[in-house]
């Protein structure tokens, strides 16, 4: 913003409200009055005391408060609760609160008068501590009090240029009024700066708003921006810039599912994209993010995640169920769970909140789970998750969102019109068949990055997530008990057909035995043969020796007898 | 304390015991035309209607400042009735005199029964 500062600037007081001083490039004007009106119940005081302990604690520059309402011990009391000690900071001589009762019944009005007196005591009060600011709080309670109009007028023209004389930073605040900024037109004496609040309220929901009406001699943001009140003081949000040129981080960061990065060209999302996971009510689109959640604390990097439907402490426990540990991201101070109702704010409350928690936060990755459950008006919820998008981005944080897809199919309204302005989409969808429903994970787009066009099955167990191929064949996409029944079938398929070869080597190696022992008998039956023959001719040969011996005995007998 | 232009001592007398005194408290801001008309008419109505009872103690801010947001000043000159109870003020340079009056809840001594 440093380029909106004209050359010669004016000397500028900050206010160090978080994001004003950059609407007011730099602060309010040093030594002038500015003006802060609105309705009430607008934070009007609250912006002026902010103003003069920030200039005390944080600037060096001491401030008196001069309330025309409220008792100084009720002031301190109502800021308390923002933690501004301002009794401590009285004690210390760095505050003087003067409260001015303005009680008409009690004053009788007798010829001229001035208000000296107030001109007196604030110059008491400034000088008692060296003050350089002031805040009148509010002056306009003065013209209950005096009738005399004309010298009240006069008077407070005369105070406002006292105010610029004496260099004094002066908040003064206005009750808005009629047609007009406030209800004394006091605008017309403080010509310098002017400050509107708004409470406004939409669909119950209240949101508060700050415009910087007029800023003579300087530049200065002219949109109505959000503010927030709350423990930790105002904080403005400043609507952030329309063009696109941030720093583009290099590097992938890992979605912490195996399968999901190998679906991801780049073995998974680019450090400082927008990822928006969508799908039904249970696809899983909280488990995702907690495994992303998961991945990033492990690297060391600080997550802050968003929640709008359940506590921070409910996402834990239900992420332990699928094995993985947020708790001790929680404990180690790497995570951070922001919850609240989305009811609660209005659109423009929660991004100035997310703001300023990321202000503080500093995180690598931001989770808002989910962003379905912010409601508005169409024109207004997508012109704030715009800026939702390029506050983070301008950062380099890496964003996650998750939507949920309506049951009835609206598909227009599934991804909230954002698609578009995210670089990674992951689709999550019911698939119903066969009675059961099983979840599977589509990479709709990621920028930059090829990316697998194949559904997966997504499988969440104690282990943790993990994609399984779906199956794909001739009978279509199945997942689920459908993709295990077509495997098993496949498999029973395969397993006869091995059957059947096996019968079959069976069946042959069986005919090739008894083939064998066939031949072998028949060579059984041929050694038979040739054994007998051999024992026919042994035989023969010893029958004809016998027969030979006989009839040699026989001729020999023969011979003998003779 | 102050710059007494009239006699003004401060007794830390109780109210009650006499009922009839007025102290009162005329706050200035130097010597401007105001307040010299204002000192000059308050000295006159006293005078007049409140004789022998009464101590005017006049601050000028000016020098004493920070006495301004004791008695709640704002406008000057400023009379403060600060007996008899309730407290009283009244503004400006005390020209009209039927205001004072009224203001200061004196009664003229012959119109009192």
């Amino acid at each position: 913003m440093a380029d909106l500062h004209p050359p010669s600037t004016l000397a500028k007081a900050p206010t160090g409200i978080a994001g004003f001083d950059d609407i007011a490039s730099g602060g309010l004007p040093a030594g002038r009055p500015t003006l802060v009106c609105g309705a009430a119940g607008c934070g009007k005081t609250l912006f002026a005391v902010t103003f003069l302990v920030n200039g005390a604690t944080l600037f060096n520059e001491n401030g008196v408060f001069v309330s025309f309402e409220e008792r100084a011990e009720d002031i301190a009391t109502n800021v308390a609760s923002l933690g501004y000690d301002m009794a401590g900071l009285v004690a210390e001589g760095k505050i003087a609160i003067d409260h001015v009762r303005v009680e008409p019944s009690e004053i009788e009005e007798s010829g001229a008068y001035d208000l000296e007196g107030l001109f007196i005591r604030l110059g008491f009060a400034v000088d008692s501590i060296g003050a350089k600011r002031v805040v009148l709080d509010t002056i306009e309670n003065l013209f209950a009090g005096f009738t005399d109009m004309a010298v009240l007028r006069s008077e407070v023209r005369r105070l406002f240029g006292w105010i610029k004389d004496r260099g004094l930073t002066a908040v003064i605040t206005g009750e808005r009024g009629d047609g007009q900024l406030t209800r004394q037109g006091l605008e017309e004496y403080v010509s310098d700066c002017v400050v509107l609040l708004d409470n406004r309220v939409d669909h119950q929901i209240t949101t508060r708003r700050l415009r910087v009406v007029k800023y003579r001699g300087s530049a200065h943001g002219t949109n109505e921006y959000p503010f927030l009140i709350d423990d930790k003081g105002i904080s403005v949000l400043p609507v952030t810039s329309a063009d696109l040129d941030y720093g583009v981080p290099e590097g992938v960061v890992s979605s912490g599912i195996a399968g999901l990065d190998a679906m991801l060209g780049m073995g998974g999302f680019y450090r400082g994209s927008s990822i928006l996971v969508s799908g039904e009510a249970g696809t899983g689109k909280t488990s995702i993010t907690s495994s992303l959640i998961d991945a990033a604390c492990g690297r060391g990097e600080r997550c802050l995640a968003f929640v709008f439907e359940e506590s921070g402490a409910q996402i834990c426990r239900n992420a332990r169920s699928i094995g993985i540990d947020l708790d001790r991201h929680v404990r180690a101070g790497l995570l951070r769970f922001e919850a609240a109702r989305p009811s609660v704010f209005g659109l423009e409350m929660h991004l100035a909140r997310m703001h300023r928690d990321i202000e503080s936060f500093d995180p690598a990755v931001v989770v808002v789970d989910p962003l379905s459950a912010l409601h508005g008006p169409t024109s207004e919820l997508q012109a704030t998750l715009m800026r939702m998008i390029d506050l983070l981005k301008g950062r380099g944080i890496t964003a996650v969102f998750t939507s949920l897809r309506s049951e009835r199919g609206g598909e227009p309204a599934d991804d909230l019109g954002v698609s578009s302005l995210m670089d990674a989409w992951i689709k999550l969808l019911h698939v119903e068949a066969n009675g059961e429903r099983s979840r599977t994970l589509y990479v709709i787009k990621a920028r930059g990055m090829g990316h697998s066009q194949q559904v997966r099955e997504f499988l969440m167990s104690a282990t943790g997530i993990s994609l399984v191929e779906a199956y794909i064949g001739p009978a279509g996409v199945m997942t689920g008990t459908a993709r295990l029944v077509q495997e098993a079938q496949e498999k029973a398929v395969r397993i006869r057909r091995q059957l059947d070869e096996d019968r079959r080597a069976r069946a042959a190696a069986r005919s090739r035995l008894t083939i064998e022992r066939q031949i072998a008998e028949l060579r059984a039956g041929l050694e038979a043969i040739d054994d007998e023959e051999s024992r026919f001719s042994e035989e023969d040969a010893t029958r004809e020796a016998l027969l030979d011996d006989e009839r040699r005995e026989l001729r020999a007998r023969r011979n003998g007898a003779e | 304390m102050s710059d007494d232009i009239l006699p003004a001592d401060e007794p830390a007398a109780d109210p009650d015991s006499d009922s009839g005194r007025y102290k009162l408290r005329l706050y200035v801001a130097g010597q401007t035309a105001k307040s010299l008309t204002a000192m000059k008419n308050l000295e006159r109505f006293c005078e007049q209607h409140l004789a022998g009872r009464y101590e005017i103690e006049v601050i000028d801010l000016l020098k004493n400042p920070q006495l301004a947001a004791g008695d709640q000043i704002l406008a000057i000159p400023t009379l403060v009735r600060r007996l008899p109870s309730p407290l009283k003020r009244i503004i400006g340079d005390l020209s009209n005199t039927e205001k004072v009056l009224v203001g200061l809840d004196i009664r003229p001594k012959d119109v009192t029964p």
